[in-house]
């Protein structure tokens, strides 16, 4: 088998075509199950109420919004290296879903820390960091649109998309490393302090959110692809068809 | 060598020349990441005397007073060892509770009172419904207490 086949843009837009509606299949189902899980099935929390509820969405998109960034630097770095076009194609792509994610996990924070914390924001380690996440997704996307040349933008946002990896274990460790006022992670490595079926609903929630952003990147790259690709032989072929 | 290899080699040096340079500044800047300031800190005096600082730990049970206006609430912030008078005039939130984490931000006044100007809950990353928590504490667990003091290095 030869596996630069499908890194070859044109056949991995038709790839991407012809898988991308599963993903999205995937996505709403799991998407169903998890928030039936979390709002009819699971508990209340003995602390909280129901206002907890908020951590099936806002847990699922936090994680999403730093493992689309690693995956995207990967993509970065891979552009860098071996001036391939897919993946830079691709780390486009991911960005703006990224962006959401993190956008909605700063949202949904908020409306969680108004009630139990009694703010709706705190410039404590975790949540600065998270919001400067946000502003690397933006600084990303604008620098890799601010060339005339797309494969020069390609390179200087790739570049900022790999400094900006030093953020990620300062989100993921701020509650360990600093007293801050967000908790301690629910779930490590070593274990988790959250009741079972809690549990279930928000790893099935992100389950959903990973299958929504598979879905989302291909639909996104197949554009980028046809945009960047729009003098090649095969586009033309294909808008003549 | 094949230049992406050097590439490679650039990149991943300069990322790690990077993680180390971001290991020391915030290394360096540790104690003015934090947050709050712990009882104990505030008793040996190595709080901000000139601003308003925050100081966190648990409700002390037994230590709310409200005063007659009802808005106006006394109670005491310990962290196990030390242990800080709060004066707060103002509402409080739902999770503020006594045995539970508690964030005030203010100053600590003359007479040793610290007057909190804004008083936040801090709750802890354990969800169970009511009726394990009524379990564990009919055990006698000390929840709420070992989690708060989880945070910030002092890990198990």
């Amino acid at each position: 088998m030869n596996w630069f086949y499908f890194s070859s843009p044109s056949t991995f837009y038709t790839l991407a075509g012809r898988l991308a509606p599963w993903f999205f299949i995937l996505a709403a189902a799991l998407a169903a199950w998890g928030l039936y899980l979390g709002l009819l099935v699971a508990p209340t929390d003995a602390q909280q109420g129901a206002v907890y509820r908020v951590i099936f969405i806002h847990v699922p998109t936090a994680w999403m919004s730093m493992f689309l960034y690693f995956v995207m630097a990967c993509y970065c770095g891979l552009t860098l290296v071996f001036n391939t076009r897919l993946s830079a194609m691709m780390a486009r792509a991911i960005a703006p879903t990224g962006a959401m994610f993190t956008f909605i996990a700063l949202w949904t924070g908020a409306f969680w820390g108004r009630p139990t914390w009694g703010t709706y924001w705190v410039w404590d380690a975790r949540l600065t960091s998270e919001l400067v996440l946000l502003f690397l997704y933006s600084g990303y996307i604008a620098l890799s649109n601010a060339f005339e040349d797309p494969r020069r933008g390609d390179r200087a946002a790739a570049l900022l998309a790999l400094i900006g990896v030093v953020n990620l274990p300062i989100i993921y460790f701020s509650v360990q490393w600093w007293n801050t006022l967000h908790q301690g992670s629910s779930v490590s490595f070593k274990g988790t302090s959250m009741h079972v079926t809690m549990l279930t609903g928000m790893l099935v929630m992100s389950a959903a959110a990973w299958m929504y952003a598979i879905g989302a990147t291909l639909v996104r790259v197949r554009s980028v692809i046809l945009e960047r690709e729009r003098r090649a032989q095969w586009v033309r072929d294909a808008g003549a068809a | 060598m094949k230049p992406r290899t050097k590439r490679a080699v650039a990149i991943v040096g300069g990322l790690a020349a990077l993680g180390v340079a971001a290991a020391l500044v915030l290394n360096a800047f540790q104690s003015n990441l934090v947050f709050f300031f712990t009882p104990t800190q505030v008793a040996k005096k190595e709080v901000p005397q000139d601003r308003n600082f925050r100081v966190g730990g648990l409700v002390e049970g037994g230590t709310v007073v409200r005063q007659k206006d009802a808005l106006t609430v006394t109670f005491k912030v310990t962290d196990g060892a030390e242990s800080v008078p709060v004066v707060f005039t103002g509402i409080l939130p739902d999770l503020f509770k006594e045995g539970k984490g508690v964030v005030a931000e203010g100053r600590v006044g003359p007479d040793g009172t610290f007057k909190a100007s804004q008083v936040l809950a801090k709750h802890d990353e354990n969800y169970m419904p009511p009726e394990a928590a009524e379990a564990l504490k009919q055990a006698g667990h000390p929840m709420a207490k070992e989690n708060f003091a989880g945070q910030g290095g002092s890990a198990r």
